[in-house]
């Protein structure tokens, strides 16, 4: 899968040539903003039709917070420009929607992603990790290498997802590969038929259901839920399955799997959560702070200045929430994992009125995955005679993670 | 000590009521709601009054 993105020209200067798609910039995202802080705040590329960097929390919180000069109408970095011509409601609302359309649009969603309503989805949750630990139990007994993004993290918010939805889950390997040419090489000239797009699938699916209705999952409500008196029109409902899908997976997929990554490589950490599991929650903020998997993106919607920078008209800018969550100007020992921190003003899941939809159902997801993890395989490491890769994009996660498990 | 919500930054991180359930709770749509408006904050809560504004990503939380 890596081979389309290795036909794209060195990054030479990060400051002024940046590429977040660049395997280069998977391997070692944290250095690259590191140093950055130190030299620019602010990077800029001629790549992508032109697009900004910022990596400080100040500037990354000050674009979050101005839905007057940044629009969402387009939020993964690629070749092709919006025009403007879908605002304010974007193609996949609320998560591409200005206002005033976000507003309404977000807070019909709202009730279903509460804290309350989430909590109804953990022991399915926990059920799905059990049944997968189990399954790698087997592959430990047969004497199989593990690989715990492949075996464990990307099947668990999928698997979710899909029941919350109403779809298969053996639909699974389908939205995997979707979300990799949405997200990990956007733009790319994939040769599909278009009977093998997300449109096509979900277009499908809703008609499906208004054959055959199906009640009491998020895409009967959608398609009968009301907005301002009037009930969604399709694409609204279509991109709005998108946007629950895609956004839903890979990067819950990514945090449980940075996660792991972690603990295996920290004894101490390991041996803090089986002693002493009240630490979990906060352990599971640290995580997201340290590790935070998503880079969100706007195009300017009006010349403003941010960060010692002009930004013009129809530039894109990443907002690196991973970024701004290890900047120490905002974070005491911002580039060390406390795992019992206290003060934990993370980002990850975003700033502003675009907070991530799904962040309730995220942290369930982790704090249930690590804590399943932790209670069948306490002791475990990288693999050294095998590679960690990780995604390519502005969803950062390891893909291939192996692992060897002491008994 | 007094403990002041700014609804208008909320954004419904939820990080108060996870933490501080004494003080905070969600409305539902996921927005906090403060269980003490205007009233001071009983010593044995100051310790989670703070930790709830310590760990408010849009500093919407005040304590003083």
């Amino acid at each position: 899968m890596g081979a389309m993105t290795t036909g794209k020209p060195p990054v030479t200067d990060w400051a002024s040539d940046f590429d977040h798609t660049h395997p280069d910039y998977a391997a070692r995202a944290p250095e690259i903003w590191e140093e950055l802080r130190d030299r620019c705040p602010v990077a800029h590329t001629e790549r992508f039709g032109g697009a900004w960097l910022p990596v400080n929390h100040a500037d990354v919180a000050a674009i979050a917070h101005d839905t007057e000069h940044f629009s969402s109408e387009f939020v993964i970095v690629n070749d092709f420009k919006p025009t403007g011509e879908t605002r304010p409601r974007g193609f996949a609302p609320p998560i591409t929607s200005d206002p005033p359309f976000h507003q309404e649009s977000r807070r019909i969603l709202l009730p279903a992603f509460s804290p309350k309503e989430i909590a109804k989805w953990e022991p399915a949750t926990r059920k799905v990790c059990v049944e997968l630990l189990d399954a790698i139990d087997a592959k430990l007994r047969a004497g199989e290498d593990v690989d715990a993004a492949r075996d464990y993290t990307q099947h668990i918010p999928v698997r979710v997802i899909a029941e919350m939805l109403g779809l298969p889950e053996e639909d699974g390997d389908k939205f995997r590969g979707f979300i990799y040419r949405i997200l990990e090489a956007p733009g790319a000239d994939h040769d599909i038929e278009y009977e093998d797009t997300l449109d096509h699938y979900l277009r499908q699916k809703v008609e499906e259901r208004q054959q055959h209705p199906k009640e009491g999952d998020l895409i009967d409500f959608l398609m009968n839920v009301e907005m301002n008196g009037e009930k969604l029109s399709g694409d609204h409902i279509g991109g709005t399955i998108a946007l629950l899908l895609i956004a839903g997976i890979d990067t819950t997929w990514s945090s449980i799997g940075a996660s792991l990554w972690h603990l295996a490589q920290h004894p101490e950490d390991r041996r803090r959560l089986v002693e002493d599991p009240d630490v979990l929650p906060f352990a599971v903020e640290e995580f997201l702070r340290v590790y935070a998997p998503v880079t969100m993106a706007r195009i300017v919607a009006k010349d403003v200045e941010v960060g010692g920078v002009c930004m013009k008209e129809s530039d894109w800018t990443l907002l690196p929430f991973p970024a701004a969550n290890r900047d120490p100007e905002a974070f005491e020992r911002a580039d060390e994992f406390v795992i019992d921190r206290q003060r934990n003003r993370h980002v990850a899941f975003g700033l502003g009125i675009h907070r991530c939809l799904g962040s309730n159902l995220a942290r369930m997801e982790v704090t249930v995955a690590i804590d399943e993890w932790m209670k069948r395989f306490p002791d475990f490491e990288l693999d050294a005679t095998e590679t960690v890769r990780w995604s390519t994009g502005q969803v950062r996660g390891p893909r291939e993670l192996p692992v060897r498990i002491n008994p | 000590m007094k403990i002041r919500l700014d609804n208008e930054k909320c954004q419904g991180h939820g990080r108060c009521y996870a933490l501080s359930p004494d003080l905070f709770e969600s409305d539902d749509e996921g927005y906090a709601v403060l269980l003490l408006e205007g009233a001071d904050v009983p010593p044995e809560l100051e310790g989670a009054a703070r930790l709830a504004a310590d760990n408010c990503p849009e500093y919407a939380i005040t304590v003083e």
